[in-house]
């Protein structure tokens, strides 16, 4: 059991070296959709991590109670159940940002990283262990939605948190804030993430094929196998 | 009728749910490599969407709005979701087993496709009728298919292209989602 792991490991791995967005490539979803502004990634981001820690938490105290053969419905409960408690948080505390993220705060509940991580992690790990996971994978999935939602911001409405940016504000490449930009600018990203660490290009998203790249396929049996065949 | 027509068309083009929504870019990005495994994908999405949303509404408007639980929307709408896959993979392994070879290994990733949740929940939040809702999934699972299928065009080209290193896999995927979307977005206005 990897319990007796150095706990802040499993905080400062989900940061850089297993980055669940940039690194990984899960939850790109919300990744794309959302961050149209840094703040909005930021609100994302935060919004995830605390269902990642409740359910991560939740989940790895029931670990042994849960049987295995109903674990991806007792896991998706739990999630949803976060998910509904933090869109009435948002609702009532920052109502700005509850109208901005929409549905895709709704749409939480189907993001890979959390169902992953209960499914890779919090299902085998202690309860103080699986928080400190999902506090490292929180950050590292705010960050890389901040750094998307930054660039985006910045070059497609010349603005940044709201700020005026001097010769951007007035010539903004409107092209960025709009769905293809989100594309692009998350494709230019992993690049350069790419290109920092200088290693072999990720392999492909794996989300049909071989259920190792999508661990929200876990509750298949394995279809990924005959999919890459076909 | 015209009503109809416009939801179903808008749903699939304008509001694309790849490339203007960003809901199931996982299966996007996965399955799109082979035309076939694409179209088999797309297909097992529209059957899934209409499906969910065929029961998703009447359990929202019948149950869950008459007793004031609404916020169990999101809970209650996932799980159908999740059984309902399981019950269509089951069913279609029984009554069926031609279609469920070229639909079953598609079938259980849907559970967490965001666009059939996504689908679900725009209804009610559109407050469509049954009808529109039903005529919504379809078209938004048409438009799925249709981005499917046209990026899984575009891969082939791109697997025989010359890209950078650091480019190589994900990356220019992504980019060449991104020019796709631009095609996507020469629809935008056409039915305001």
């Amino acid at each position: 059991m990897p319990d007796n792991k150095p706990l802040f490991k499993e905080i400062t791995k989900g940061i850089l070296k297993e980055n669940p967005t940039l690194v990984m490539l899960l939850g790109m979803c919300p990744t794309l959709a959302v961050t149209t502004q840094a703040m909005n990634g930021i609100g994302m981001g935060l919004a995830t991590t605390f269902v990642l820690l409740g359910s991560n938490i939740v989940i790895s105290a029931l670990r042994h109670i849960i049987p295995d053969k109903v674990r991806i419905p007792a896991f998706i409960v739990i999630i949803a159940s976060f998910v509904t408690l933090i869109g009435f948080l948002l609702e009532g505390f920052v109502p700005s940002l509850y109208d901005s993220l929409g549905i895709y705060l709704t749409l939480i509940t189907v993001n890979c990283i959390i169902f992953g991580r209960a499914e890779m992690f919090a299902s085998k790990n202690g309860v103080l262990a699986s928080a400190c996971d999902a506090i490292g994978m929180g950050i590292g999935f705010t960050l890389a939605l901040f750094a998307m939602g930054s660039v985006r911001e910045i070059i497609g409405a010349g603005q940044w948190m709201g700020l005026n940016i001097p010769v951007l504000h007035n010539n903004p490449m409107l092209l960025f804030i709009m769905p293809a930009g989100g594309f692009f600018t998350l494709g230019m990203i992993i690049a350069f993430v790419n290109k920092l660490a200088n290693r072999k290009p990720p392999a492909e998203i794996k989300c049909g094929e071989g259920c190792e790249g999508c661990p929200a396929a876990a509750g298949c049996d394995n279809p990924g196998k005959e999919a890459a065949e076909r | 009728m015209k009503g109809m027509l416009v939801i179903l068309l808008s749903a699939m083009l304008t509001d694309n749910f790849v490339l203007s929504k960003f809901m199931g870019i996982c299966p996007f990005l996965g399955v799109s490599k082979k035309l076939d495994s694409a179209t088999g994908m797309g297909i097992a999405v529209i059957f899934v969407m209409i499906c969910a949303t065929a029961v998703t509404y009447p359990i929202h408007h019948g149950i869950l709005v008459p007793n004031g639980l609404e916020y169990f929307d999101t809970v209650v709408f996932i799980l159908v979701i999740a059984l309902f896959v399981q019950l269509v993979e089951t069913a279609l392994k029984k009554l069926i087993p031609s279609l469920y070879k070229s639909l079953g290994v598609y079938l259980p990733l849907i559970t967490t496709n965001c666009a059939a949740l996504g689908v679900t929940v725009l209804n009610i939040d559109n407050s469509y009728s049954f009808l529109q809702s039903i005529v919504n999934a379809f078209g938004g699972g048409l438009g799925f298919m249709v981005a499917l299928v046209i990026f899984s065009g575009v891969r082939r080209k791109l697997e025989y292209a010359d890209i950078p290193d650091t480019f190589k896999g994900v990356p220019a995927t992504l980019i060449a989602a991104s020019i796709v979307s631009v095609s996507f977005m020469g629809f935008s206005g056409l039915f305001s």
